[in-house]
């Protein structure tokens, strides 16, 4: 039954793009570390952490595609789930440091030091484990989102007010993590991290292994998308989002379909914010501004909601364009979004992977014309208007002579 | 509840009110197993609250409705009522457009609707047969793999009510099934429904009189959301509050 599911997942679109990904994952390191400096191919080590970021932004935007593109489930909170993601990997990085930090205190963080708090807090307990640390990736954002789906979708909350309270959510936790007393770092946040497992955070081949693993872990996300998507659940999920009433009286519990997508992209995304600390270097509760979330949902809607690769795509080109465009003229990068939001939703709906399919039919269709004959529609169409079908020519395609 | 016996759908005094109107009021019918039933009635007679009240989308402020002789349907859900074995064809064809016509007929299919068992399914040979059957049955077979958005209005039509019959429900609930179909289709519509009624209870709704007249069933006219008269359709068509009120002079 699972081997079924499995096989399902690995139709001929998802095999290439996990082909891609894996070849990425030994190739980028390699590349770093195998070439030296100044020669040909080698890649420079800003350059694998700034796509191995990308790479942690495009499995958000992934896990957001799998709840708006299939589900219907607009969320503009998702980069909730990846700040809490990433805080329990912060936490983590934070005891690791041991006495290197400033106040040079076995257990404690040096902002809890600096705060005169005694000793550490209950939830920090077992974070100095990364087996730990990786259970509350999975389990704090897939608990926050099974409980507030639950809820939520229970009192059939749907649309744009199911959008409000998932951008008031990612507000509440921003404005809780702000504070002092909560034991998270406040307005700094998480930061100065020294080790990995063991290894220098900051080294070239951890750079490379960060790399790897969050290509591994993107290709593992496809994997387990296009699992969901071309299962019955998947068929069920796309019936949710065209006709929601049509499916509960098929006998479906919507509320249930929603939770599972709901859940399993909060997880994707945890884990994606997981593996974007490390890069960066800092977790604050900027990370949880509701502007970020709106950001992800343009990476996808760019890209193209509803298909596995799309959001990929998106998310890795806006923030390549970011990166250039806060470097060069950072003054009007938010212009820019905002123009290529407005661009994307009036004249590509279905974003760039949209758009090369419609170049795909656009040819096809060429290739057949010639022969066919002029579809009378379009002659009735324009005998309809008053206007004489003959002189359309120029805009449509000729009839053959 | 023991009047509700030998019954396949049971309403007894079933009120609803919008706002101070009242779409049902004293609504009383009562659906015998293997028995298809047509309902006729004007416009805002209470037809498609009845059904509403039916499939678990309203509650009734008052009344019983009682399913098979003993499930309350007042207390269920509609996932749970589609569970039962109840089945409904909307008004305008609902099917999942951007889906092919197999997808939809294979998400109707009575099949364990839990969310695991549905992420692990994969169609035994015997579903496929049955899905087969049905596209047979509803002539949609060479459009198995063609988007339910591209199909004609008639063949949506037929392909709910080809998902109906995937459901495998005990009681159809079908709204005004031959909307927009040609009269051959109309004619095949009524036969199928036919069909249909020798094992499973099915109700009609619906204003196309020469097509109720090819159902050759017992008909019920609403008005005002209670009974107006009952019958056969001569009966009913000749009852002069029925003429007054519905068919017209």
């Amino acid at each position: 039954m699972i081997t079924q599911a499995l096989l399902r997942a690995l139709d001929k679109k998802a095999i290439w793009l996990v082909a891609i990904l894996l070849a990425l994952a030994v190739a980028v390191p390699a590349a770093n570390l195998l070439i030296p400096a100044g020669q040909p191919g080698h890649v420079p080590t800003y350059i694998v952490t700034l796509f191995g970021k990308y790479l942690t932004y495009a499995m958000l935007a992934l896990a957001l595609d799998l709840v708006w593109g299939y589900c219907g489930i607009l969320s503009l909170g998702h980069g909730a789930f990846f700040a809490l993601g990433g805080y329990a990997m912060g936490m983590y990085l934070m005891r690791q440091i041991g006495t290197r930090g400033v106040y040079a205190h076995p257990t404690l963080p040096d902002f809890m030091v600096f705060l005169n708090w005694r000793e550490l807090p209950w939830y920090w307990q077992g974070f100095d484990q990364f087996w730990f640390a990786c259970l509350m990736i999975v389990l704090v954002p897939g608990l926050l989102a099974f409980v507030f789906g639950f809820f939520a979708f229970r009192s059939r909350v749907t649309g744009v007010y199911l959008s409000i309270i998932t951008q008031a959510m990612t507000f509440a936790l921003l404005l809780a993590f702000f504070r002092n007393d909560m034991g998270f770092g406040g307005n700094n946040g998480l930061t100065d991290f020294k080790d990995i497992l063991g290894q220098p955070v900051q080294a070239a081949t951890t750079r490379g292994a960060l790399f790897a693993a969050s290509a591994i872990a993107l290709a593992l996300s496809v994997l387990v998308c296009s699992m969901i998507v071309n299962s019955k659940l998947g068929k069920v999920m796309v019936a949710v989002r065209d006709a929601e009433s049509r499916t509960r009286f098929l006998g479906y519990r919507v509320e249930y379909v929603k939770l599972f997508a709901f859940t399993v992209s909060a997880i994707m995304a945890g884990i994606a914010g997981a593996l974007y600390v490390p890069q960066v270097g800092i977790i604050n509760p900027g990370e949880f501004e509701p502007a970020n979330s709106i950001e992800v949902v343009i990476w996808t809607a760019v890209g193209g909601r509803g298909t596995i690769v799309g959001p990929i795509i998106g998310a890795v080109l806006v923030n390549m364009g970011k990166s250039y465009f806060t470097g060069a003229l950072p003054e009007l990068w938010l212009f820019a979004l905002g123009a290529l939001f407005i661009f994307v939703t009036l004249f590509l709906p279905k974003g760039i992977v949209g758009l090369l399919g419609q170049w795909r039919d656009m040819t096809a269709r060429r290739e057949q014309a010639p022969a066919a004959p002029p579809p009378p529609a379009q002659a009735a169409v324009a005998a309809e208007r008053g206007e004489d079908p003959a002189t359309l020519g120029d805009v449509q395609p000729k009839p053959a002579e | 509840m023991n009047k509700a016996q030998d019954t396949m759908l049971y309403l007894d005094g079933v009120s609803v009110a919008f706002d101070g109107f009242k779409a049902l009021n004293n609504l009383s019918i009562i659906v015998r197993p293997a028995e298809m039933l047509a309902i006729i009635g004007p416009n805002g007679a209470g037809k498609t609250t009845m059904m509403d009240i039916i499939t678990g989308k309203t509650r009734p402020d008052a009344g019983d409705v009682y399913f098979d002789g003993r499930t309350d349907l007042t207390r269920l859900d509609e996932a749970a009522i589609a569970n039962l074995g109840i089945g409904r064809k909307f008004q305008k064809p609902t099917v999942f457009e951007s889906q092919t016509v197999w997808d939809n007929l294979e998400m109707a299919l009575k099949k364990p609707r839990g969310i695991f068992r549905t992420l692990f399914y994969s169609a035994s040979g015997e579903d496929i047969a049955r899905i087969e059957d049905i596209l047979d049955t509803v002539r949609l077979a060479d459009r198995r793999d063609d988007l339910a958005a591209d199909l004609s209005h008639g063949q949506k039509q037929w392909l709910e009510i080809g998902m109906l019959l995937a459901q495998d429900p005990k009681l159809l609930l079908v709204d005004e099934p031959v909307a927009g179909m040609t009269d051959a289709e109309t004619v095949e519509t009524a036969r199928l429904l036919k069909e249909i009624a020798e094992t499973r209870s099915v109700v009609v709704v619906e204003h196309d009189m020469s097509f109720v007249r090819d159902l050759a069933t017992r008909v019920v006219c609403l008005a005002e959301g209670s009974v107006l008269a009952e019958g056969t359709l001569d009966q009913v068509s000749a009852n002069p509050i029925v003429i007054e009120r519905y068919l017209g002079r």
